[in-house]
């Protein structure tokens, strides 16, 4: 059934949408209506008022429903499903013409040349700034600052038009020539032509949009999308080339050449002998400094001022009819996908922005419905399963192990045909160990048993520690004083905080998150029964000693029941506290549990099933807090009414 | 005979800052079996402190305090007490509540049923065993109250302003069912109120407490309440002698209060 549903959907999802705003509407309609009513017969501020309804409900979980559909994108997958593929294909282009349009101040605000001239010419004065508070002598001062101001006048002969190599403006002109053909390729509807079947095939072959790893289908599934790939293939090498092209010619090579050959003479001629060796060291510093700006204009990426006018008024007329090809696409975009959009990177493409981190409803439930498989699970693991397990193991688990040496004679020792004959110890110690054949028995396992199951532990021993204690504190001077100091020390330190200590004495299995959760529950209990306890009032404690109750029955009969609410109430914080609690500890150590779930996922960046355990523990917690409140309901109806 | 004894009682309590109180000063009387007697007093007279020496919830500081020429040690059964708010112990039922003492003493299961059958329909409450106490009016719960502490056979009653929170018209039920209930079983009643009407009411004898400290300040015997157990109590309060007592009372308890907030300013 579940792979029917996962079949179709693309189309339950459009559905459930559809009907979740439909719903919206109609509920916010009716309520609003309803409160229209209201104002006419009730006043402001009347709790009354404050019931709430099913519609708002109703209006509530849609809504929160249609944010998550929208902003994760599932209603755009849904309603075009198409759509990532072929702004995949955008963001090709995109990324293929990014290293030319990020040489004109298209996105930034300086023609990159301008910005490289002034960066470079700044440091050659530092250099200048350098060498006048340095310690070397005039001649070595004077040599310096000719090499520096050769490499200035390099650097500036750079910008002059006069000084660019015909040969260079030859490349610049056939660049732009190239961008305006594959812009007249984007514009004709006719290309690239029909697909190959080799194409084809490996289209249909992919993956859906999000039914992989990869997210987002690479090879284009549609027209719009295949002439889109085919021009970022050729804009990508009419980029290479671009950069590539190095503003240097004949004159530019001669005098970068005489300034490289004076600094390698330099580098050379220090002689060690003459010179102490921190001196040498700040020459040595100062000639490696003048040779990487050296190296930095020899790379000749400054061109004269409008000297590439023609490739940039190219690059603009190409992203304007990239764009305009776009076409819908553009609106899918910005309205279907919000806050974010689909980037290329070298070999896939991927969804950024709350598409990514905020996993789309239906991927969630698909994968909750694959762990939920006890087959599969999580890390080898089912999430809730059952499996057998021999009642003589629990037998061997309750039963505690020196019964058997209490049990009169000697255990049996081997004898020399190598036989042991079992004697009464022999049997009794078999029993103690589970060591004895019994049938089996279903028992839950799997991470969110295990949950569960030390949250109760450790609660289950809190109340049976805690709540005696705190009784005890509320009547006994001594209890109350001795105790409290002890309690109230660990009590406000955060429970994690225990978390490092009590794991490593007690172990990162089952033990250690049940003493800490233990000690959570423990403090709570101990505090709740004794306020419920000093709660009580003096004339009922009067009235059965009146009626002739021992203190033992009083104890029974009047303070527990009484200290009741309290204690209930105080069952509930700590299993809310546990739960918190627990899952944080199950992420520092442990190999099961939700919180090992979810820090496994964290670990592989797996949102999904850090959605899925985040909504597992959110149903869970809200689960207990719904049992708690039942069995408040039921056992303390005079709460509040005494 | 059945007879307390207050012999030369003083109480004098600490507060937490070291200050002593003396609550009551050298009271002495004494009540013989069947007596009705209320006590009356401005706030502060220390009646609720001489009940509690009674009911053993205190140890006087000085003289003796003896029933059946038994020194009082402690709370005890023979000593049953009703409250003002009835301190019933609401998580139990009606029945519960009225049968505790019995349970307490692991009485025979089935006597007890009977037993408590017979009290609620005494205080009228039959068919009430099953309802929890907290959905009880004020009035029903206080005739709890009496049947639980009936039901142990005490030989004193002790009532601590049983009928103060209750409106005008249950409080003139209850008193009629007091006075009953006196007449029918014969028990020494011991009841404290800050109403005079009541006091006079529901006092064979009645004690009239002066504070600072708290001292026996006169006695009355009484004929009203014998008046009430066949008359009725609206014609009793608009009697001649009734409405004397009344004023004179007042007057007493007024002078009594004006004389404190003298003393305090």
């Amino acid at each position: 059934m579940f792979s029917a549903i996962a079949e179709h959907r693309g189309f339950i999802v459009g559905l459930i949408f559809i009907l979740l705003l439909i719903g919206l509407v109609a509920a916010t309609i009716y309520g609003r209506r309803i409160i229209r009513n209201e104002k006419t017969d009730a006043v402001f501020g009347n709790p009354e008022r404050a019931l709430g309804g099913w519609y708002w409900v109703f209006a509530g979980v849609a809504s929160i429903l249609v944010i998550w559909f929208y902003f994760s994108w599932d209603a755009a997958r849904s309603y075009f499903p198409d759509a990532a593929n072929e702004l995949c294909q955008v963001a090709k282009v995109d990324t293929a013409i990014n290293p030319m349009r990020s040489i004109f101040p298209i996105d930034s605000r300086l023609l990159k040349g301008t910005s490289l001239l002034a960066r470079d010419s700044a440091q050659l004065n530092q250099l200048d700034r350098d060498l006048a508070r340095s310690g070397f002598t005039d001649a070595e001062k004077t040599e310096y600052g000719a090499l520096v101001g050769q490499l200035r006048s390099a650097l500036q002969s750079m910008a002059s038009p006069d000084n660019v190599d015909p040969q260079v403006q030859k490349r610049i002109a056939e660049i732009a020539q190239r961008v305006d053909d594959v812009r007249a390729k984007l514009a004709d509807p006719a290309h690239p032509g029909a697909a190959s079947a080799a194409e084809i095939e490996k289209a249909l072959a992919q993956p859906g949009w999000g039914e992989s790893t990869t997210e987002v289908p690479t090879y284009p599934v549609t027209e719009r999308g295949r002439k889109f790939a085919a021009v970022a293939d050729e804009v990508a090498a009419i980029a290479k080339d671009f950069t590539r092209i190095r503003n240097t010619g004949a004159v530019f090579d001669a005098r970068i050449k005489e300034i490289g050959d004076k600094i390698k003479q330099l580098q050379a001629g220090f002689d060690s002998s003459e010179l102490e060796k921190k001196e040498l060291q700040a020459r040595e510093t100062y000639v490696k400094q003048i040779n990487k700006m050296y190296k930095r204009i020899d790379d000749g990426t400054v061109f004269p001022p409008n000297a590439l006018d023609q490739v940039e008024a190219s690059v603009r007329l190409f992203e304007a009819e990239a764009y305009r090809q776009q076409g819908s696409l553009r609106f899918i975009d910005a309205i279907a996908m919000p806050s974010g959009t689909i980037e290329a990177g070298n070999t896939s493409c991927s969804e950024q922005g709350s598409g990514r981190w905020l996993p789309k409803p239906s991927d969630t439930l698909a994968t909750l419905v694959r762990i939920s498989d006890p087959d599969i699970g999580y890390k080898g693991i089912p999430m809730l399963w059952y499996q057998q397990k021999p009642l003589a193991e629990m037998a061997g688990f309750f039963i505690p192990d020196w019964i058997a040496d209490l049990v009169p004679g000697e255990y049996p020792r081997h004898q020399p045909d190598g036989s042991i004959n079992e004697n009464l110890k022999t049997k009794v110690l078999n029993v103690a160990t589970g060591n004895f054949p019994s049938m089996s028995v279903p028992v839950p396992m799997g991470h969110i048993w295990d949950s569960i199951l030390r949250v109760l532990a450790g609660l289950f021993f809190g109340i049976l520690l805690g709540v005696p204690l705190g009784l005890f504190m509320g009547l006994s001077r001594f209890a109350k004083g001795f105790f409290d100091p002890l309690i109230e020390l660990y009590r406000p330190v955060p429970p994690l905080a225990w978390a490092p200590l009590i794991l490593t004495i007690f172990g990162i299995q089952d033990d250690g998150k049940i003493f800490l959760l233990f000690m959570v529950a423990f403090a709570i209990m101990v505090i709740s029964a004794r306020t419920g306890a000093t709660g009580t009032q003096l004339s009922k404690i009067h009235a059965a000693h009146s009626l002739g109750a021992t203190k033992r029955q009083i104890i029974k009969n009047v303070i527990l029941p009484n200290s009741l609410p309290e204690i209930l109430t105080g069952i509930r914080i700590s299993i809310g506290v546990c739960w918190g609690t627990l899952v944080a500890a199950e992420m520092l150590a442990g190999t099961t549990g939700i919180g090992f779930v979810e820090n496994v996922a964290r670990k592989q960046s797996d949102y999904e099933i850090i959605w899925v355990t985040i909504i597992l523990l959110g149903v869970l917690g809200l689960l207990f807090d719904l049992i708690m409140r039942w069995v408040i309901n039921r056992t303390i109806p005079w709460r509040g009414k005494g | 005979m059945s007879e307390l004894v207050a012999d030369s009682i003083d109480m004098t309590f600490h507060t937490p800052a070291g200050e002593a109180v003396q609550a009551l000063k050298d009271v002495s009387f004494s009540l013989k079996q069947g007596e009705l007697l209320s006590v009356l007093g401005p706030s502060g007279c220390g009646k609720t402190t001489l009940l509690n020496l009674i009911a053993g919830f205190l140890r006087p500081t000085g003289g003796v305090l003896s029933l059946n020429n038994r020194e009082i040690d402690g709370p005890g059964v023979e000593r049953g007490m009703v409250f003002q708010q009835g301190a019933l112990f609401e998580w139990l039922t009606v029945a519960q509540n009225v049968d505790f003492g019995l349970r307490m003493k692991k009485h025979n299961k089935k006597e007890t049923a009977k037993k408590v059958e017979e009290w609620l329909e005494i205080v009228g409450l039959q068919g009430f065993g099953d309802t929890p106490t907290y959905q009880l009016s004020g009035g029903m719960q206080q005739r709890v109250a009496l049947a639980r502490c009936l039901i142990n056979d005490p030989d004193l009653i002790l009532m601590d302003e049983p009928l103060g929170a209750l409106d005008a018209l249950t409080r003139e039920k209850m008193q009629s069912l007091v006075l009953k209930i006196w007449k029918e079983t014969g028990k020494t009643i011991m009841i404290i109120t800050h109403s005079v009407e009541e006091a006079l009411l529901l006092g064979e004898r009645l004690f009239v407490m002066a504070p600072r400290p708290g001292r026996l300040h006169k006695e009355y015997r009484l004929p009203f309440a014998e008046w009430g157990l066949e008359g009725d109590l609206r014609d009793i309060k608009n009697h001649p002698q009734f409405v004397q007592n009344r004023e004179e009372i007042l007057s007493m308890i007024w002078n009594m209060e004006e004389e404190i907030m003298g003393k305090t300013l």
